[in-house]
């Protein structure tokens, strides 16, 4: 099987029902994208395909056979912080860090598309993004704060 | 291990159904089958995977011939994207963002959501409403199955082991209306608690459904008839529903909740 993930063409064997969060973590050795639940309740293992977001925990990894992936590794540029990851240090946008990578990928695909950066906005991008530390507002306003920058 | 076909056409995928291979199951977007495949339950009892993901015959909405058109393989976010939708049928495109969170909107398909069969599956009561049909295919042909002829039983459905669903069919009809109300415990990413779903046609003559009101979700006749009579809509529900007690309400609750949802609906 075939996947581009941030941007580096891999190629690998396994099961095609493996799910593409374990084929990340166990087979491509990228393991900043995390499992909470399993069940596509928290947004721990988030990523994008396609550009788009999805729960890496709910795909097999034969349906992104030649797909690109993005995950947080590859938010960050050249190994450096990513505006949106400085935002997120800058705010206190994480505690535990469970939660982080799915909210950075996540936070990512909400800037990219370039909706504006409201409460309610921000707030229905991460919904699917379960953190038990913050209270989630700090999140926000991390996302509000990169946002800016951007504009 | 479990054996996939990953189909790229519609004929691969007709050629595995006619093997018909011991515990087949076709996976779409997976938001309901993985979480059982990662939750181990059920495992022993599939035998072969068709994954129907790239099946290019399956995704598409079109809105020509007095008929909204969409593919089985269309996912929330096409429907909440979709021109065709926003003009003619602007409700399905509201429930879909009430549908789980980004993540899931992306992957989760209105087939998949047809084909999982649950209670409380939010699509499920506005296309009752919508009067929609459902295209079936496999090798040996296709038919055409109304919505309220598919939900037979508990999660059952009058799909043959060898058929998939092609299309979801919704026939637009000039000035109805369709309205729903979902009752979750949150704003997103919460399952119904109860689902109410409406089409006016005119004042007296409307169709309603619901879903978490009973084993199936349900077309409600009895409503639907005293509506029509100016009878006491309330009492007619009653008699429509069979709701029970479960982690997220209580029987009690949800017929209650079902009324005043279905009354404030119908204005
Ligand atoms: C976190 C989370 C939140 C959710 N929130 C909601 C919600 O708010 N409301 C809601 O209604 N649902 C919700 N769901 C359930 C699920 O997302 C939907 O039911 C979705 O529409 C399923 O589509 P799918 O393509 O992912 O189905 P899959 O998991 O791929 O398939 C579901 C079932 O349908 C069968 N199937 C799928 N497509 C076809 C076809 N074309 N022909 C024949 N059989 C087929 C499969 O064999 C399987 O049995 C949620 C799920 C998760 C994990
Ligand atoms: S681990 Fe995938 S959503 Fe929780
Ligand atoms: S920082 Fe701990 S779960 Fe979000």
């Amino acid at each position: 099987m075939k996947l581009t993930v941030n941007g580096v063409p891999r190629s690998f064997e396994a099961p095609p029902l493996k799910r593409l969060l374990d084929v990340l973590r166990e087979d491509l050795g990228l393991t900043g994208t995390k499992e909470g639940c399993g069940e596509g309740e928290c947004g721990a293992c988030s990523v994008l395909i396609d550009g788009e977001l999805v729960n890496s925990c709910l795909v097999a990894v034969c349906q992104a056979d030649g797909c690109s992936v993005l995950t947080v590794e590859g938010v960050a540029r050249n190994g450096d912080l990513a505006p949106v990851q400085k935002c997120f240090l800058d705010r206190g946008g994480a505690q535990c860090g469970i939660c982080t990578p799915g909210m950075i990928v996540a936070a990512h695909r909400f800037l990219e598309c370039g909706l504006p950066a409201t409460n309610e906005n921000v707030r229905e991008a991460i919904a699917g993004n379960l953190c038990r530390c913050t209270g989630y507002a700090k999140i926000v306003e991390a996302i509000q704060l990169a946002a800016g920058q951007r504009s | 291990m479990i054996p996939v076909t990953s189909a790229r056409s519609l004929s691969e995928a007709y050629a595995i159904l006619h093997q018909r291979p011991r515990g087949l199951r076709v996976l779409a977007g997976g938001t309901d089958l993985m979480v059982a495949v990662n939750a181990r339950a059920g495992l022993d009892r599939i035998g072969h995977v068709l994954d129907i993901w790239k099946v290019p015959e399956l995704r598409g909405i079109s809105g020509a011939g007095g008929s909204l058109r969409i593919g089985a393989l269309t996912t929330y976010t096409e429907l909440m994207r979709s021109r065709e939708i926003a003009t003619h049928l602007p409700a399905l495109a509201l429930v879909s963002r009430e549908v789980g969170a980004w993540a899931i909107q992306n992957r989760g398909t209105i087939g998949g959501n047809v084909c999982n069969a649950s209670p409380a599956g939010d699509t499920l009561p506005l296309l009752l409403a919508a009067e929609a049909t459902f295209l079936l295919g496999g090798p040996r042909g296709e038919r055409t199955v109304a919505a309220h002829e598919f939900f037979v039983g508990y999660r059952k459905t009058a799909l043959g082991a060898d058929e998939l669903l092609l299309r979801v069919d919704i026939p637009l009809i000039e000035k109805s209306h369709l309205v729903y109300r979902k009752v979750g415990t949150r704003k997103a990413q919460s399952i119904s608690r109860t689902i109410v779903a409406v089409r006016k046609l005119a004042p007296r003559d409307v169709r309603i459904a619901a879903g978490c009101v009973a084993p199936i979700p349900l077309r409600c006749r009895n409503a639907e008839k005293a509506v029509a009579a100016g009878g006491d809509v309330r009492a007619a529900l009653e008699q429509d529903i069979t709701p029970i007690d479960d982690v997220r309400a209580t029987a009690v609750y949800r017929s209650r909740v079902t009324g005043n949802v279905l009354l404030r609906l119908l204005g």
